[in-house]
């Protein structure tokens, strides 16, 4: 009961470890940035599975529903929002990878660093 | 007002200075202009002293609770006026040795020199440890740009001796010390008496007490002297005012000050755990003697020679007995006169002949018969030597040694009088009796005026304290309570 | 309400109106204009708010703003209080003089097109980073500190050298883990406490029953930020990052950001947890002084061999921010005031060597430091700033870094036998910051110019006057620091207070 009830937890932590290794063992900076969205998707999924509740719906009140049980409506809007600094995260993360493959030739981390050492 | 005036005088100075560095007539001009005036202003002050006032300025209040201003009380008045009046004679002689011997960068070392003149003054009329160490850092910094004026990779490693030893412990030990201070007494202050008396007690006070000793490097007690050699690649006008004079007075000025005004002679007197002074200071005496013995280079073994007498001002004042500190105190005059001889002397060597080292000196005498005149009576005031000011200083602390029936101080002064005669006075009587060693590469006479008669001037001072010393001696008195 | 009433607002939306404006204005040098134009003004502002905020110190010396007029804890409330205002100080203060100063720099190493977008990151950088210390609330904190980390992203990638683009890449994985473990801390408390007010949060905190998920959520926060705040050892982005950014973005990075993140840390650590976990005090002492001991000595022992003059700087700002650290770590009041003092005095000490690094950048190849040599004699003025700048730096009484190390020492010597020794850890690293001070200042006086060092004399005027302003205001606040003094002494009573 106790690990079912903390199901959402087990899933946030597993998420966030995968994106984690990802970010630290893979050379392929595209990959490292596949994680780190990983990493951050499972902070949203801790946000969202907060504000839920058995039985609750979105929280739109109606006139017909007086003893509706609603879901909090503030974590699903603050995650919004870092969704969206993710997204902008992600892109410029990316719009760096383009860049650095265009100066190195290469988007692999170790290569990269070779070529910074020598030079 | 006449204190701020006494720091404030030099900076415009070395402001001047810098203005007019394209006229060569003009910058001199300056700076013995500069020089005169500040003597004056300082001398202004002395009546004043003598008569008990205490003139104090604020300036501001950087901390709350810690002030930064000034406090004349004897001992600083008395550090003022010798660095004041030996400015004018060491400019006089500047001119004469940085024109004979073509020297680069003139104008900066005039600019730094003002400066650093400003810094001593500031060490002499800090009102507490604060503005001591104000103006103790600005001395090591201004003096950076002199010491390593030539410029060459061989003066640089040595100008880095020079700052790493100063700032090293001023840092790592002499601030520590005061941050100590203040939490103990919650006061920087410099009062009569002391103002750690019960605050801090047991062997701390013997740890607190070498926290400032080693921490005042500038005083060049064993083992924090070696900048004190390294400072000699210098032009000698250096050598001879700030590293006989301005920077290691105001090191041993520091300490004498921290034992009367901080500790408090009683006090220290009174705690086991500071004793381990007097043997530091003793062990200084007869080593750096014993290290002089051994020099071939005039310079470096004039520097040696400092470190010991430097160190009998420390063993004056660890004595801590009333006489003894009156004896430290005139010894900082007396030893200033007759190092600053040496110094100037030893300049004037080297500008006319380019000698250096002892051995060259054989029968040079007879060239420059004023220069080696006046470093004889440097040396027998080093020596201790009536009727030379040396003299009247070991009189005082032996009498002061006496009084604490100190055998410890007693042995080691007249140990160090017998090294001291050991090594100087071979070099005069092989200068005035041997005939020549080394024959020069052109024949010279005595170096240029200017530096002949500043050599004259401070050797004459040297003669002058031993006949009339009562101001020196009255003043001093004060500290200690002395009618 | 009066247009004073809303500073706190403009604070944050001057600069971020102007950033697109700014990104439009194609005409040279135009963008630069407005970008200074909207950063002065900021700077004004952040005057103005210290004025305020020290006028009203007799009333617990915070301002509130209610944003849009919705009352706290449900609408978002802005609160300048001592620290933020001091924060603020620094973000606008050294924007200004690295905007005014680098003019130059940035036209001849960036492209006429990409001026002007250059120019609206900066000023969202500067929005962001002002956002952080005016707002009262946990979550808008990180929304504005990823604004402030992207555009700085931007910033730096602006680099000449293609290492900018690796070190960026570096820092904007690091940065966002140190973002995201943020987000996850401020999840936790809000899930305990239903709240994300700070001063709300620690109020219902009281009242928390669970310890456990607070106790994470203070693990995640301190954590992310002290990576935000390249805290040893999660410093790694740092040195490349400032080594290979334009200069003009380095002057202004070193002296704000990591400070902002030390800001968002110390706020989250006294006024949430402190009252509330009873032994947060000895965790985050213990979990912090080792830290910041250990940064210390290793950034300066690595700045003690490092070729380069930023990066050089660079390891000087890891030993620095260890300094901070270490005063906080002491958990009291003299301890607090004291890292609050360095937060502004570093600043000022680091802000000014990175000015001169700029002016000199118009006459070097690069910075390496065999370069260096004779760059004294080329640009005197210059160089006699970044030498006044690194007595500030080693704590050469008549600077201001010799009022913090005071501060510093005292506090720590107020601590008895531990005490000794981080006074001990204070003055050895002071002395090995002389050491790698020395290694710039030496060949640059004494040394002779290698042919292929660059050409030139002394920087043109106008950068120069600003240099020596701010080269001058180390003696200034040396001499007489009442200002930040007062400011980190009320700062460290607010973050001990009590509760509210």
């Amino acid at each position: 009961m106790e690990l079912i009830g903390h199901f959402h937890y087990l899933v946030f932590a597993v998420l966030l470890m995968t994106g984690f290794y990802a970010l630290v063992a893979k050379q392929n900076l595209i990959k490292k940035l596949l994680g780190l969205s990983i990493f951050q998707s499972a902070v949203f999924l801790l946000y969202i599975t907060m504000s839920t509740r058995e039985g609750g719906t979105a929280p739109i009140i109606r006139p017909e529903a007086v003893d509706q049980i609603y879901a909090n409506p503030l974590p699903q809007v603050l995650i919004l929002t870092a969704i969206v600094v993710g997204i902008a995260t992600m892109a410029l993360g990316l719009a760096i990878v383009v860049r650095i493959r265009e100066e190195y030739d290469s988007i692999e981390d170790n290569q990269i660093r070779r070529m910074d050492r020598r030079s | 007002m006449n204190t701020l005036l006494a720091v404030c005088i030099p900076l415009v100075g070395a402001v001047l200075i810098g203005l007019t560095g394209r006229r060569p007539n003009l910058r001199e001009t300056v700076t013995l202009g500069t020089a005169a005036a500040l003597a004056l202003v300082v001398f202004a002050l002395i009546p004043e002293v003598l008569a008990g006032a205490r003139p104090s300025i604020t300036l501001g209040e950087p901390f709350p609770g810690i002030r930064l201003g000034f406090l004349v009380e004897p001992l600083g008045m008395m550090f003022a006026g010798i660095a004041s009046l030996l400015w004018i004679v060491n400019s006089v002689y500047s001119i004469g040795y940085m024109r004979g011997n073509d020297e680069k960068h003139q104008t900066r070392f005039y600019v730094c020199f003002a400066i650093s003149i400003a810094a001593a003054m500031g060490i002499a009329f800090a009102g507490n440890l604060l503005t001591l160490f104000l103006f103790y850092e600005m001395l090591t910094i201004a003096t950076y740009p002199l010491v390593s004026h030539k410029g060459d990779s061989e003066t640089l490693a040595s100008a880095r001796v020079y700052l790493g030893i100063l700032l090293t412990t001023s840092i790592g030990l002499f601030l520590p010390a005061i941050v100590w201070t203040y939490l103990a007494a919650g006061t920087l202050e410099f009062a009569p008496g002391g103002i750690l008396a019960e605050r801090v007690t047991g062997p701390a006070v013997g740890l607190l007490l070498a926290l400032y000793v080693f921490g005042i490097g500038k005083a060049a007690v064993m083992p924090v002297h070696r900048w004190l050699p390294a400072a000699m690649v210098a032009p000698t006008p250096v050598s001879a005012l700030l590293h006989a004079v301005a920077v290691v007075k105001a090191g041993v000025f520091t300490i004498l000050k921290v034992i009367v005004y901080v500790f408090g002679m009683d006090y220290l007197f009174s705690t086991p755990s500071s004793a381990w002074l007097l043997y530091a200071a003793a062990f200084t005496v007869v080593a750096a003697s014993l290290v002089a013995l051994r020099q071939t280079n005039l310079k470096r073994l004039l520097a040696y020679s400092t470190i010991g007498q430097l160190a009998y001002v420390v063993l004056a004042a660890a004595v801590l007995k009333p006489l003894s500190e009156i004896g430290a105190a005139v010894h900082i005059v007396a030893h200033a006169f007759g190092k600053i001889t040496l110094f100037f002397a030893a300049g004037a060597i080297y500008t006319a002949s380019k000698k250096t080292e002892l051995h060259q000196l054989g029968g040079i005498a007879r060239r420059m018969p004023w220069t080696l005149a006046a470093f004889t009576i440097g040396a027998l005031s080093m020596i201790g030597v009536p009727p030379t000011a040396g003299f009247v200083s070991k009189w005082y602390i032996l009498a002061g040694a006496f009084q604490g029936d100190n055998y410890v101080a007693i042995f080691t002064i007249i140990t160090s009088t017998m090294l001291n005669a050991a090594y100087f006075l071979p070099i005069v009587y092989a200068a005035w009796f041997q005939p020549e060693t080394v024959t020069p590469k052109k024949e010279h006479g005595e170096a240029p005026w200017p530096v002949v008669a500043a050599v004259c001037t401070t050797a004459a001072l040297t003669l002058l304290l031993f006949f009339y010393n009562e101001p020196v001696v009255r003043l001093e008195r004060q500290i200690v309570a002395l009618p | 309400m009066t247009l004073v009433d809303h500073l706190p607002a403009l604070q944050v939306v001057v600069p971020l109106l102007t950033a697109p404006i700014a990104a439009v204005l194609r005409p040279r040098d135009l963008a630069w204009a407005a970008a200074t134009a909207a950063s002065a003004t900021a700077f004004a502002i952040a005057i103005a708010l210290t004025a305020a905020v020290l006028a009203g110190s007799g009333t617990g010396g915070v301002l509130r703003y209610e944003m849009g007029g919705w009352a706290a804890p449900y609408g978002i409330e802005l609160a300048v209080d001592s620290l933020s205002a001091l924060v603020l100080l620094l973000i606008t203060g050294s924007s200004t003089v690295a905007l005014l100063a680098g003019r130059r720099d940035v036209a001849r190493t960036m492209e006429l097109h990409r001026q002007p977008l250059f120019y609206a990151a900066w000023l969202t950088a500067v929005a962001g980073l002002a956002g952080i210390a005016v707002t009262g609330d946990a979550f808008n904190v990180f929304v504005f500190m990823e604004i402030s980390s992207l555009a700085t992203y931007v910033l730096i990638a602006g680099g000449q050298d293609r290492r900018a683009l690796t070190s960026v890449f570096k820092y904007l994985i690091m940065g966002t883990v140190g973002a995201t473990f943020y987000l996850i801390g401020v999840g936790l408390v809000y899930m305990m406490t239903g709240t994300l007010n700070f001063a709300d949060m620690e109020a219902r905190m009281a009242d928390v029953p669970a310890r456990a998920p607070v106790l994470v959520a203070a693990g995640f926060i301190t954590v992310g930020l002290a990576l935000k705040a390249a805290v040893f050892p999660l410093h790694v982005w740092l040195p490349n990052a400032y080594a290979y950014a334009p200069h003009a973005v380095t002057t202004f990075i070193a002296a704000s950001s990591t400070k902002v993140a030390l800001y968002v840390l110390l706020r989250f650590d006294f006024v949430v947890f402190q009252h509330n976990l009873p032994p947060h005090a000895e965790q985050f002492a213990d979990f912090v002084l080792p830290l910041a001991v250990a940064g210390v000595l290793f950034g300066s022992a690595v700045a003690l061999f490092e070729s380069n003059l930023k990066r050089l700087l660079g390891y000087s700002s890891v030993a620095q921010i260890g300094y901070i650290v270490l005063g906080a770590g002491l958990v009291d009041a003299a301890g607090l005031s004291a890292g609050v003092l360095h937060m502004f005095n570093h600043a000022l000490a680091k802000g000014t060597l990175f000015l001169a690094v700029v002016l000199m950048s118009q006459r070097l190849i690069s910075f390496d430091l065999i370069h260096i040599d004779g760059i004294g004699r080329r640009m005197p003025w210059t160089m006699a700033a970044f030498a006044l700048a690194a007595a500030s730096l080693v704590g050469i009484p008549g600077t201001a870094g010799f009022v913090s190390k005071w501060y510093l020492l005292s506090a720590a010597f107020a601590q008895g036998a531990l005490g000794i020794l981080l006074a001990a850890v204070i003055l050895v690293s002071s002395l090995m910051a002389l050491a790698y001070l020395w290694r710039v200042l030496e060949p640059a006086y004494f040394g002779t110019p290698l042919e292929t060092s660059g050409a030139g004399g002394e920087a043109p005027l106008g950068p120069l006057l600003v240099l020596w302003a701010a080269a001058l205001g180390n003696v200034y606040f040396g001499l007489v620091p009442g200002l930040p003094l007062e400011l980190a002494q009320n700062a460290a009573a607010l973050l001990l207070g009590a509760g509210p």
